[in-house]
């Protein structure tokens, strides 16, 4: 394999309900400390959820956030910081050889569920409806947001792939290198969803929104007590290149991207299944191929629903055995679940351990849930280790989509 | 802005609505300057899509119905206050 073949991650722009840059997010993860709070939902008053309060302005001018979506500025922000953070000079580089992959949950219910509100003000007249609305809930709109915003003429595009979304992106922007279709790829996920009522009435419908006094303590993947999903926006999105540009323009290497895979369970509408899970992990550990006992961390999509959890737990199992070369850990339990920026956010926040040799603490394990033990799940305050050397990103979606992406640390 | 109980909408009235409709509209274009006598779009960026909000914002706010054949008429701050005039006279 030359340096062209090998896919490295130059740079990270997040904004996360407890951090809006990489530093400050690793920071409060390091720490334990949540963002999860109260937050005022349409037709349901206060639910829990993580929400982000990055600065939309940095950006765009108030008319262009006025015209377009959340999740269209949150993928702005999130892909100016990491272009930031990467160093690399736009006007360099050729833009038509740049590409946008933004994984997503779902896109356009926020505005959607705006414009029934908006019209119901005036008796459902559909005249009332917005000429805006097309161009807001068109599924390629956090995307293509950004291509207005940067001047970016390549391709762009999302990927509907609920839960898994970000890593989807960051799988999309890979293999578009690899096809030489761009030279830079932003791929990553975002998430608006908290902006629209329908995720947190029908997770509760589900029985599968969580609840408790105490907002920071909600979400509990791993622990006895946990009793659903607390919903959270965010983004989070990675510069990708080639290894040999990189090297040539001497860039930061965050890792390398050396393996992933994308499969179906086929067997249900919601319930995650720890079989195809199984296989996903086992086929992405192929792809890279390395032996489960490479794998230094392994960051779970658990979400800290009674159902999902042991799933995942049983499918680490399955292919990791005791897993006593693998310590495991939980991003959820701080951040909520980002949905469509989840897998991406939760990847960055480990990222770094690859430097500093600490694992983040999975917060909220007060009564451990023996289906979901482990001798090295890191629980409630962050380890130090001797080193990290591959770290596995699981993220798993409804409709039975399954994908786990692996980074290795890069030593130049 | 403006008080019910008026007998009708006063011109300088009616301007200050539109500018403020304009200001909510464009919100990082500075409007003091605006002139009354040259065109909108010649003065602030202003696109089509946000003509459009125009039109939709009088449409929630007033009930007024501007049809596409006038729109025209909406160019210029002087030339929105001499077509609102008569149609806002009942407000």
């Amino acid at each position: 394999m030359t340096d062209r073949d090998r896919i490295v991650i130059t740079g990270i722009g997040l904004a996360s309900p407890n951090g809006n840059n990489l530093a400050e997010f690793r920071n409060n993860l390091i720490n334990g400390k949540s963002g999860i709070r109260k937050f005022n939902v349409r037709y349901m008053g206060d639910i829990i959820a993580g929400v982000c309060d990055f600065d939309p302005q940095k950006y765009q001018k108030k008319k262009d956030i006025r015209r377009g979506t959340r999740a269209g500025s949150t993928s702005i922000y999130c892909c100016q910081e990491a272009v930031a953070d990467a160093k690399l000079d736009l006007n360099s580089v050729d833009k038509s050889r740049i590409g946008i992959f933004i994984g997503i949950t779902e896109h356009g219910n926020v505005d959607t569920e705006k414009q029934i509100y908006e019209i119901s003000q005036f008796n459902y007249d559909t005249k009332f409806v917005s000429h805006h609305y097309n161009p807001r809930i068109v599924a390629n709109n956090p995307a293509g947001e950004v291509t207005l915003n940067m001047g970016i003429t390549g391709p762009h595009y999302t990927l509907g792939a609920a839960c898994a979304g970000g890593n989807l992106g960051l799988i999309q922007g890979y293999q578009m290198l690899l096809l030489d279709q761009v030279d830079v790829a932003l791929g990553g996920g975002v998430s608006e969803t908290i902006h629209a009522f329908g995720a947190f009435a029908s997770f509760r419908s589900e029985g599968a929104l969580a609840s408790h006094e105490d907002p920071e303590k909600a979400c509990r993947p791993f622990d006895k007590d946990r009793n659903g999903v607390v919903v959270s926006e965010g983004g989070c999105i990675f510069v990708l290149e080639r290894l040999e540009a990189a090297l040539a323009r001497s860039a930061k290497i965050y890792g390398e991207v050396v393996g992933y895979a994308i499969n179906s369970d086929a067997l249900d509408f919601i319930l995650p299944n720890s079989e195809g899970q199984a296989r996903c992990m086992s086929l992405a550990l192929k792809k890279a191929g390395l032996s489960p006992e490479n794998i230094s961390l392994i960051s779970t999509h658990a979400t800290g629903t009674p159902q999902g959890d042991p799933q995942e737990c049983k499918a680490i199992r399955q292919v990791f055995g005791d897993c006593r070369h693998t310590y495991i850990n939980n991003t959820k339990c701080m951040i909520g679940h980002a949905m469509g920026a989840a897998a991406a956010l939760e990847l960055a926040g480990n990222l770094p351990s690859f430097e500093d040799h600490v694992v983040h603490p999975t917060i909220n394990v007060d009564n451990l849930d023996p289906d979901c033990a482990f001798e090295n799940l890191v629980i409630n305050r962050s380890k130090r280790v001797d080193k990290i050397d591959y770290i596995l990103k699981n993220a798993f979606g409804m409709l039975g989509i399954n994908s786990t992406v692996i980074i290795k640390r890069f030593d130049g | 802005m403006f008080e019910r109980g008026i007998a009708h909408m006063t011109a300088s009235q009616i301007r200050a609505i539109i500018l403020e409709v304009i200001g909510q509209i464009l919100p990082d274009e500075d409007l003091s300057k605006l002139k009354g006598d040259v065109r909108i779009r010649d003065q602030v960026e202003m696109d089509s899509m946000d003509f459009l909000d125009i039109i939709m914002e009088l449409r929630k706010r007033y009930g007024i119905e501007v049809p596409e054949e006038d729109y025209m008429k909406l160019a210029t701050l002087d030339s929105c206050v001499a077509y609102l005039e008569p149609r806002m006279a009942h407000l």
